[in-house]
């Protein structure tokens, strides 16, 4: 009964270790397309959301548009989308159009990683716009189906889009008619300012990755500020924290399990989000303590699929509902609904 | 001495955006429901079609200056509809029409070779190219080609998407827990391609698929595109659906293989086709008189004349006589988005024929357009019209059809249901799939392995 799952893409060799090498011989690789991924998933599921991920960089906003659009048809109502920066040089040569400077992105200070980092978002924000404005091009109703008249749609209803920002132009309309949400999320994993910034000013969904209750309020409290300069007070925007998670019947079992997986991959395990090894009453506890600090739900990572997401739904799962703080069974055939967004009219709607 | 029957290939067109497509009949379904392409996929593979085929638009078409409203409008996305539908389907193999000149190789391969794998080796990819400034400018890179170079980059951009379909051999993965080794080659994926219109190099992060590469269609009449289609393409989808017509064009296609080291079984011609049933001839014809008018109201023959005449005709009266003043011979304005428009290649020569039919005959506008555009291929009872499909195929004018029902989804039903089982009594269509990806479906033999062949071919 969890509302979403998110699927992760790379439009590049994950793992890197630079830009020569993708990755050691011991090390998963290889990648199948999100988008495709959630379609394929979509006949065989019928509540929960389904959010791939995009990379923004070197995609285009027309295509993502309808494919998001698509995959809303597919599973009636249940499309997000998580979008993606990338400024790794070496996904930037397996497109040939542009080149980014061998930096490392955690090097903020440096002037030259912000003004690429400024640049990234500043096109992420471009193209969320377009990808929103496209599925609001067709208004409901479009499709009139007239016989009468001979007219199949009420052209007074399809909209040229016309965005013109220094990163590309799109006219418009989609091809794609207004999706059954008519807006599907759009959500973004956020570490820094720009990424807050852009939560804030376009998404419906950020993940943050706070260390503990106090980081969460603070992440919180910026993207709020962020809503409120971009006049978006009144919207609702979730932000759910990240999570890492592994789980087990007592403590030292799980931290016990993690050390395993740590000593097979010969290295401790690291990640952008706090790692939590527990109990799943535990985890409970916790995930309490961090929604008090203005989160309104997590995005857990199974530490190992094969176990953990089993422990989520088996474990974690009925005992939030012991406890009160979780549904007992889907109150929408919509993720919009499952998120408590209504459904919007298009912004291209006159009466 | 007989040779044995050919076997023949049949595949179901999802009802696209012209007039062919009839939406104002009351069994007409959405064009966008998912429901719609389960129920298409469905009966295709129940009557154990080859595939089906998804075209594509990137811009919605425009008449006058306006949005053109009298056809169906809108489609959705198509590798997002196949991917669904390889859910709800297990061997019919799944067509994407995907254009080269608005996307990068390296992301339509990962997306190619994604759905052959959620497919287990069913995807195929048409692929088209286009040149227009008007699709453009929905796209980043906003460009067009030179119509002399779209064909270039078209050759290119296939080349530089095989390359990263073989850039994983196959059989890399070894996922060996005892050893703690995932990969036995850990350059699978590495690649390296500069031409005039790509230079990208890395690794392209999607393991070899069933089929090795999705089988590739191509669609396009032209010389060029002949040419394109003998040196790399599995199945040409063209449109010469009468017997002369595409028996010529088959020898033609079939001639230029040799030159391309490549064997007459390597390539097939499947054109599209339409087609009427009915219990009796006469009913059949009825009936598709009926559709014919159905398809040409009074405003799209008058839509449909404009797109020749490339002039504004609609103070014309339908049910008149056509226009006494000529096509404006300029560079055709008047339509656009629309690829049939590009078939009057001598509109002038075009319309004096037009002309005279519609002196001989006494037609009116609509009655002339009824007659001289898109008429179906097949008309008759199921068995004249399973005759007349084998007929065709046993003399080379084409190894199959792509058939395009002109109600959504429906359109294909009493087909699968009539005429099918008569050409599996014949001995010339499959009681059942024998193999499971599409490359099995259409006799083409299985691909070398990956980096063996592309090291073969330089």
């Amino acid at each position: 009964m969890l509302d979403f799952v998110t699927i992760e893409d790379s439009l590049g060799g994950p793992a890197s270790r630079g830009p020569e090498r993708p990755g050691p011989a011991d090390q998963v690789r290889g990648r199948l397309d999100a988008v495709l991924i959630a379609a394929r998933a979509a006949p065989l599921t019928t509540h929960i959301g389904l959010v791939p991920t995009a990379v923004v960089t070197h995609t285009e906003p027309f295509h993502i548009s309808k494919a998001i659009a698509t995959l809303d048809f597919v599973s009636t109502g249940r499309a997000g989308l998580r979008v993606q920066v990338s400024g790794r040089p070496q996904e930037a040569a397996h497109f040939g159009r542009r080149a980014f400077p061998h930096v490392r992105l955690e090097d903020r200070a440096d002037p030259v990683v912000q003004e690429l980092v400024a640049g990234l978002f500043a096109e992420a924000a471009d193209y969320i716009e377009v990808v929103r404005r496209l599925w609001d091009s067709w208004e409901d109703g479009a499709e009139i189906r007239d016989v009468a008249t001979g007219r199949f749609v009420d052209r007074a209803k399809l909209h040229y889009i016309d965005f013109a920002g220094d990163y590309f132009a799109v006219k418009g309309p989609s091809i794609t008619p207004r999706p059954p949400q008519g807006q599907p999320i759009v959500s973004a994993l956020a570490h820094h300012a720009a990424a807050y910034q852009m939560v804030a000013r376009s998404a419906d969904v950020g993940y943050v990755t706070p260390r503990d209750a106090g980081d969460a309020r603070s992440a919180v409290a910026e993207i709020r500020a962020g809503q409120r300069a971009a006049g978006r007070a009144a919207e609702t925007v979730h932000i759910f924290g990240d999570l890492v998670v592994f789980l087990a019947g007592t403590a030292a079992a799980a931290a016990d399990r993690k050390a395993r997986l740590d000593e097979l991959a010969g290295r401790e395990l690291t990640s952008d989000a706090a790692v939590f090894t527990g109990t799943p009453a535990q985890l409970a506890d916790l995930l309490q303590d961090w929604q008090a600090g203005g989160l309104s739900g997590f995005r857990l990572r199974p530490g190992a699929i094969s176990h953990d997401l089993d422990a989520i739904t088996a474990g974690l799962v009925p005992e939030l509902q012991r406890r009160g703080a979780f549904r007992k069974a889907y109150e929408s055939g919509t993720l919009r609904g499952l998120l408590g967004l209504a459904r919007p009219a298009s912004r291209y709607a006159t009466a | 001495m007989t040779k044995p029957a050919k076997q023949i290939h049949l595949a179901a067109h999802f009802p696209g955006v012209n007039n062919t497509t009839v939406w104002s009949d009351r069994r007409s379904g959405s064009q966008i429901d998912f429901s719609s392409f389960v129920h298409l996929a469905k009966t295709a593979e129940r009557a154990k079609f080859d595939f089906l085929f998804l075209a594509e638009g990137l811009r919605l078409r425009e008449q006058n200056g306006q949005i053109y409203d009298l056809d169906v409008v809108g489609r959705p996305d198509t590798f997002t509809v196949l991917a669904a539908l390889a859910a709800v389907t297990d061997r019919l193999g799944l067509a994407g029409t995907i254009n080269s000149t608005f996307n990068e190789p390296y992301e339509v391969a990962r997306q190619f070779a994604s759905l052959d794998h959620l497919s287990g080796g069913r995807a195929a990819w048409n692929v088209v190219t286009s040149w227009d400034a008007f699709t453009g400018e929905n796209f980043r890179r906003g460009g067009f080609l030179p119509q002399e170079a779209r064909y270039e980059r078209a050759r290119a951009f296939l080349q530089t998407a095989t390359e990263l379909f073989d850039s994983w051999r196959g059989g890399e993965i070894v996922a060996d827990k005892q050893a703690g080794v995932f990969l036995a080659d850990d350059d699978a994926g590495r690649f390296a391609h500069a031409d005039a219109y790509f230079d990208i190099q890395g690794w392209f992060n999607v393991p070899r698929s069933p089929q090795g590469r999705p089988v590739i269609f191509q669609a396009g009449d032209s010389d060029e595109g002949r040419e394109f289609a003998a040196a790399s393409a599995d199945a040409i989808f063209s449109r010469h659906a009468t017997l002369e017509a595409g028996q010529a064009f088959y020898a033609d296609v079939k001639g230029r293989l040799a030159r391309h080291g490549r064997t007459r079984d390597q390539l097939l011609i499947l054109p599209a086709a339409t087609f009427v049933l009915g219990d009796t001839e006469a009913q059949a014809r009825e009936n598709a008189h009926e559709i014919r008018r159905q398809q040409v109201s009074g405003q799209t023959a008058i839509k449909l004349l404009e797109q020749l005449w490339n002039r504004d005709l609609s103070g014309y009266d339908p049910d008149g006589p056509l226009p006494e003043i000529d096509p404006d011979p300029a560079e055709n304005t008047i339509a656009r988005g629309r690829a049939s428009v590009r078939m009057h290649r001598d509109p002038m020569a075009t319309a004096a024929q037009w002309r005279a039919r519609a002196q001989a005959q006494g037609l009116s506008i609509r009655e002339l357009i009824i007659e001289v555009t898109g008429r179906q291929s097949f008309i008759g009872t199921p068995g004249t019209v399973a005759e007349t499909i084998n007929r065709f195929v046993q003399a080379d004018a084409s190894d199959g059809f792509i058939l395009v029902p002109h109600i959504t989804p429906g359109g294909l039903d009493e087909f699968a249901a009539e005429v099918v089982p008569l050409l599996q009594e014949r001995g010339v269509f499959r009681t059942d799939y024998e193999g499971r990806t599409l490359r099995e479906h259409l006799g083409l033999a299985p691909l070398a392995d990956g980096s063996s062949a592309a090291r073969a071919a330089s």
